[in-house]
């Protein structure tokens, strides 16, 4: 194996390894994504089950710091409703933050790392858009939007949801593949134990990339929600 | 030197054009962005969390640009159609 291919190789870019069952061919993402989903639904099972009210056991109150922060931020950015949102992106938020830091386990991808997994996410982003829109506002006043200000107006919508869905998928794709070929390469350069300091900052990427994948799609949400929004603020004007 | 070689050497050369070329636009945004937030820090420090948001929102908007360039490097390198097209021609 050559040095090239050691590099692009560990950023899984020749071509994942595959699982061969019959003739149909598994990737390591599909296999990795779907053991993350199982072991944080078990996961939650197993909590939920164990929850106190009196005297709740340490991990009980470090799990209610995050999901009171995770809340708190949802409840800050949307105007109308948040409970309704709060699900969908708390889950992208624990799922992309654990799938990215899953590449830090040796001999383990993320499976963030491959286009075909966050092109599912921000599929299920660009779906819950009109959902939660028509959802919130009912058909006539959602379609409505799209043809605001001007009818005109209608293919440029469209255009910018379609490409702020790809956006959102290669924007996850690319800082993780990115950040794997610049270990990869160093390790190569430098030798080994250099990198780590590379894998810290891999970390914070990590984090970051998790908190923005969320936020983004708790904004786009917000925007398919607006007329909700604006209809209570005038109702709240003319109430006053 | 041969059809091959030739495109080899252009293709990684332009790669790297490209990518030092790509991350200067959005490197000048972001210090921007970054610029005016710390400004707008400076005078609203209790305004820190809405501030945080929004410029990390934008500053993911601009580096998604810088990502587009890596992405397209990484195709035009790795998996380029040309390459594939000179080698089982």
């Amino acid at each position: 194996m050559s040095a090239a291919e050691f590099v692009l190789g560990a950023a899984g870019l020749l071509g994942q390894p595959t699982l061969r069952i019959g003739s149909f061919a598994v990737s390591e993402s599909a296999v990795t994504a779907t053991a993350l989903t199982v072991a944080l639904a078990s996961a939650a099972a197993w909590t939920r089950s164990r929850l106190r009210m009196r005297n709740p056991a340490g991990w009980q109150v470090v799990l209610e710091l995050a999901v009171q922060a995770i809340d708190s931020t949802v409840r800050d950015s949307i105007p109308k409703a948040p409970e309704r949102i709060l699900p969908l992106v708390g889950t992208l938020w624990i799922y992309i933050l654990l799938a990215n830091l899953i590449g830090l386990i040796p001999g383990l991808h993320s499976p963030t790392g491959d286009l075909s997994v966050t092109g599912a996410l921000a599929t299920i982003v660009f779906f819950a858009v009109p959902f939660y829109g028509i959802w919130a506002e009912g058909w006539a006043a959602y379609v409505r939007e799209y043809f605001a200000p001007m009818f005109w107006m209608f293919p440029f919508h469209v255009m910018s949801e379609l490409t702020r869905t790809l956006t959102l998928a290669v924007r996850l794709f690319g800082n993780m593949t990115g950040m794997e070929v610049a270990i990869g390469i160093l390790l190569l350069l430098a030798g080994f134990l250099v990198p780590v300091a590379f894998l810290f900052l891999h970390f914070i990427e990590a984090l970051l990339q998790a908190y923005i994948f969320g936020m983004l799609a708790l904004v786009y949400i917000a925007g398919g929600m607006q007329a909700l929004a604006d209809r209570e603020q005038r109702k709240g004007e003319t109430t006053r | 030197m041969n059809e091959l070689s030739f495109f080899t050497t252009l293709v990684t050369a332009f790669a790297v054009l490209a990518m030092g070329l790509g991350v200067l636009g959005p490197g000048i945004g972001m210090g921007m962005a970054v610029a005016k937030a710390l400004e707008a820090l400076a005078r609203q420090p209790e305004a820190e969390k809405s501030i945080m948001r929004w410029l990390l929102i934008g500053l993911a908007m601009i580096e998604s640009l810088a990502i587009y360039v890596l992405v397209i490097v990484l195709i035009v390198l790795f998996r380029s159609p040309m390459l594939d097209y000179l080698l089982h021609k």
